[in-house]
């Protein structure tokens, strides 16, 4: 938080203008003021409880996560499938009448087979059947667990590395900025969706490693890796943008006068002060990153099967956009609904913590 | 040859032994929807051609083939573009059905009668032939081709052509290739005679295929890749981009010289579209976009197509199979009881489904096809084995398993990157982990997915492939696929994708080859045999033979289908 109107507080004009950092020390180096005897997250806090729109967001994400969650039991006790193994032969009881789940037609020349129809209910083929003939709703569930996953998890790894470059590159500056910066710079010179694309077709044969690092072709790791790395420019940019301003701020400039190790000015001053910025990215890039994560899958250089994630559903449904749609459909509703909640829960976070941030995604 | 276009290849003809194979063999054109147009006499070629000449016609598939180098390519997608491009002294009747096994002469003026005890053929050069480049085609240029062969190590040089006297040479040394006392050319005579080494029944089949067809003396001894080789057929390639298009025009040098061998084309130009997928396609062909879809039809549009588009499909049954083969020189399927424990655990029926039902596809388990000569019913894998398949057996599939000490380890199979095949390559991944491998499953283009199989640098340890007769004969099957001589390493061409090489089986196909001159039916019965011990050894897992559709547009007309080259294309007009 940046000022004290970020954070709801009143003041007067005679009053310092940025606001006091959650997690700063009291040493009179946190910006800002406090106000009203509540901290500034609290004010924060309640200022996001208060915005209805975000609080829905919230509400469906959580919803979605519960359900996601529960994969394993919707498919274990509920639905007795196991979505990752093909039932070609399987049949299911409908009104007393056994139906195949895949069905050759009896139209025409008799071409062609098609897989079970929604059934809605819950117990069996609630959404109806892909073309191995796996449960599409417990396959949507089990699907949204990976794509959650990487989504959260590239995000993780991605504010982490922005954090460490533009904390370093901004407050350091010289060599070391203009090294990382021109780093930056070749990532942000290739389309995202291009570089995520050309990373995963050469590592997804092989693996990845590197030292101690190793990544297995299968292993949801290397969407999470690649995924994290190439939107570091995005996230690093702003965040160096933040530092250099934060580095002619009185209270670092005293800090630093007074002789205090740089590590600790950046841990204890710096660091705070970037805190919120980070928290606003969360939800952005992991809407960012779960529709990242969906092209990869759809293109086969994401989560490999059998594994499956929102994106593999779709490209599972692909070939049966004609007959059963909904097999593409469920998944598309799912990562629209989910980046939607996240991006509305984003705005609200904005807004509670940092509302005159120009903050967008690559601007530094 | 291999779906992703295997060619059919030869057919063949000796005459009466070839008709008696024939009839006792199921017919081969049966038709579902629309019949195959009947060939017509020359006086109505004439009244077609001026009736029906001109415009373009424009062909889709999912990818190119690979190379356009017809001493090469095996798949059925290029040989049957090449049957209009290329010739060679001998060729198949482009006739509808069974008439396409037929062997008549193409560049040669006529059927030779052997000589020497059958090692010997005279074949006389016609004259006045020209390549789409202007040059005649001359002795040399035939001398040179059958040379070429061998110096491009085509995939068919140590199976088909290794009988020709100074071959054996030749495939230890192929730069070097001279075929002395082989292949020899007579000035004077206008003649070409071919030495063998000893009889072979099958020798004019595979001398009408396109690995042996006649190109320019001056041909790049190593592989064209995209650059077009000139031919002598009615049509050119004008450019070949493998990603994107290949473009085929009139051979202005092109007169008709055998109705039965190369008739006249009826289209100006074809326009042969890569890139769309499946879907596409088949939504391009509807919509009257393209006039014909290489690939078939995903299986959520066969309804579809089946019901509101009848009279623009062709389903006819074809000798050929889908299988898996196994790498036997690699764990965990260098251990016959792992290689028979995902035979048993395979559901053939399910497969059926994923192609698109009983009406396109019938459960096999063994190599030779239903119908094909040295064929008996034969199936070990399966509950309460027998003569047909019915069930998998599970449990007998996890007991060998176990027995095979190769649980837990990685297994990746490679597919084509179409709708089928990726839902074939789902299901062996989910069968393999149910039998206790950790398995992974790739799908790559088909434009590079059959050389990729093939190559044993790429250490593929399973992968899914298409097989279709080069010409009805049970060695095409089982010799040509496990044959030691068809396996070469590190390679390109080597069609034993499996890397089988067992001497016991390899000693018997010889013996059956040798017998089949004198005694075919002795020889069938032999093969009969191998079929057995192969389908015991379990190289491969043998999936379901395929009926073939063809979707075209309704513009489209005189569809042909030729059991040897399917789709007649040069015989279709669109105007």
């Amino acid at each position: 938080m940046t000022d004290e109107s970020a954070v709801g507080e009143t003041s007067t004009k005679d009053e310092p203008k940025s606001s006091p950092q959650p997690g700063a020390s009291d040493s009179g180096r946190r910006e800002g003021v406090h106000g009203g005897g509540q901290g500034p997250w609290i004010t924060a806090i309640r200022k996001l409880r208060s915005d209805g729109a975000a609080m829905a967001a919230l509400s469906l994400l959580l919803v979605i996560t519960a359900l996601c969650a529960a994969a394993p039991f919707y498919a274990e006790r509920i639905a007795h499938t196991d979505p990752f193994r093909s039932s070609l032969e399987a049949e299911i009881v409908i009104d007393g009448r056994a139906v195949p789940v895949l069905e050759p037609s009896t139209v025409g020349l008799g071409l062609g087979v098609t897989p079970i129809g929604p059934t809605w209910d819950p117990r069996a083929y609630l959404l109806g059947a892909d073309n191995q003939g796996r449960d599409v709703a417990a396959r949507l569930l089990y699907g949204g667990r990976n794509s959650l996953l990487i989504a959260s998890a590239a995000t993780v790894l991605c504010l982490l590395l922005s954090a460490v470059v533009g904390l370093t590159s901004g407050f350091f500056g010289g060599v070391v900025d203009q090294i990382l910066s021109r780093l930056m710079d070749v990532l942000w010179s290739f389309p995202i969706y291009l570089l995520a694309i050309s990373l995963s077709i050469v590592l997804i044969s092989k693996g990845f490693e590197i030292g101690p690092i190793s990544i297995t072709s299968g292993s949801l790791w290397l969407p999470i890796f690649i995924i994290g790395i190439v939107y570091v420019p995005y996230v690093a940019r702003p965040i160096r943008g933040q530092v250099l301003s934060l580095k002619e701020s009185e209270f670092v400039l005293a800090a630093i006068g007074l002789g205090v190790p740089s590590h600790r000015i950046l841990l204890r001053d710096i660091l705070p002060n970037v805190t919120t910025t980070l928290i606003v990215f969360i939800p952005l890039m992991m809407a960012l990153n779960m529709l990242t994560e969906s092209a990869l899958s759809f293109l086969s250089i994401g989560v490999q099967p059998p594994d499956a994630s929102w994106g593999t559903i779709i490209q599972d449904g692909q070939t049966l956009l004609y007959t059963r749609p909904m097999v593409a459909l469920a998944p598309g509703i799912a990562i629209v609904l989910t980046v939607l909640g996240l991006n509305v829960l984003g705005d609200g976070l904005r807004d509670a913590l940092d509302p005159r941030s120009k903050l967008r995604i690559g601007q530094g | 040859m291999t779906r992703n276009r295997r060619l059919f290849g030869g057919a063949l003809c000796a005459g009466a032994m070839f008709g008696a194979l024939w009839a006792t063999s199921p017919a081969f054109a049966e038709s579902l929807g629309q019949d195959s147009a009947t060939p017509a006499n020359l006086t109505q070629v004439a009244d077609m051609q001026a009736g029906h000449r001109g415009g373009t016609m424009r062909l889709v598939a999912r990818s190119a083939a690979g190379t356009i180098d017809p001493h090469i390519n095996y798949t059925l997608q290029f040989w049957q573009v090449y049957q209009m491009l290329y010739d060679g002294l001998l060729g198949f009747k482009k006739a509808a059905g069974e008439e396409g096994f037929i062997v008549v002469p193409n560049l040669a003026e006529a059927l030779p009668e052997p000589q020497n005890g059958g090692k010997t053929y005279v074949f006389k050069l016609r004259k006045g032939v020209k390549f789409w480049d202007g040059r005649d085609v001359t002795l040399a240029d035939v001398v040179a081709s059958y040379r070429r062969i061998f110096k491009v190590s085509g995939p068919t040089s140590g199976t088909f052509y290794n009988g020709i006297v100074g071959a054996d040479k030749c495939l230890k040394s192929p730069a070097d290739c001279t075929l002395e006392g082989g292949v020899i050319g007579d000035e004077a005579a206008g003649t070409i005679t071919i030495n063998l080494v000893s009889p072979d029944p099958e020798f004019f089949y595979k001398i009408s295929v396109p690995h042996a067809a006649i190109l320019p003396a001056d041909a790049p001894a190593t592989d064209s890749g995209t650059t077009a080789i000139p031919g002598t057929g009615p049509y050119m390639i004008e450019s070949y981009d493998p990603n994107s298009q290949l473009k085929m025009v009139r051979n202005p040098y092109f007169k008709v010289w055998s109705e039965d061998a190369q008739p006249d084309g009826y289209v100006d130009e074809i326009d042969y579209d890569f890139g769309l997928t499946d879907e596409a396609e088949v939504t391009a062909v509807q919509n009257g976009e393209a006039d014909w879809m290489f690939d078939q039809p995903p299986t959520d549009r066969l309804g579809e197509i089946g019901s509101k588009y009848q009279k623009q499909v062709y389903i006819n049954t074809l000798t050929a199979w889908w299988y898996a083969p196994m790498n036997t020189n690699l764990a965990p399927f260098d251990n016959v009881k792992a290689r028979q424990a995902v035979n048993y655990a395979i559901d053939r029926k399910a497969l059926v489904n994923l192609f698109g039902g009983p009406v396109l596809a019938s459960p096999v388990c063994q190599v030779l096809p239903p119908g094909f000569p040295g064929h008996v019913d034969y199936c070990p894998y399966t509950k309460n084995p027998g003569t047909k398949w019915t069930a998998p057996d599970i449990e007998k599939a996890k007991m060998l398993v176990k027995e095979s000490g190769t649980a837990g380890q990685k297994v990746t199979v490679i597919v084509e990157d179409t709708a089928v095949a990726r839902s074939i390559g789902v299901y062996l991944q989910s069968v393999l982990n149910e039998l206790g491998y950790d398995a992974a499953m790739k799908a790559i283009s088909p434009n590079i997915q059959f050389t990729y199989i093939q190559n044993t640098k790429n250490q593929v340890q399973m992968s899914v492939s298409q097989w279709y007769q080069d010409y009805p004969a049970a060695s095409n099957f089982l010799h040509v696929l496990f044959s030691c001589d068809s396996f070469t390493p590190g390679s390109d061409s080597s069609v034993n994708i499996s890397g089988f090489c067992n001497k016991g089986v390899e000693a018997k196909m010889k013996k059956a080859l040798k017998l089949g001159i004198t005694d075919q039916v002795a020889a069938d019965k032999l093969w009969a045999e191998i079929d057995k011990e192969v389908t015991d050894l379990a190289p491969i897992a043998p999936l379901f033979t395929p009926k073939h559709i063809d979707f075209v547009s309704q513009r489209l007309g005189n569809f042909i289908f030729n059991a040897q080259f399917y789709w007649v294309m040069s015989q279709a007009w669109v105007k």
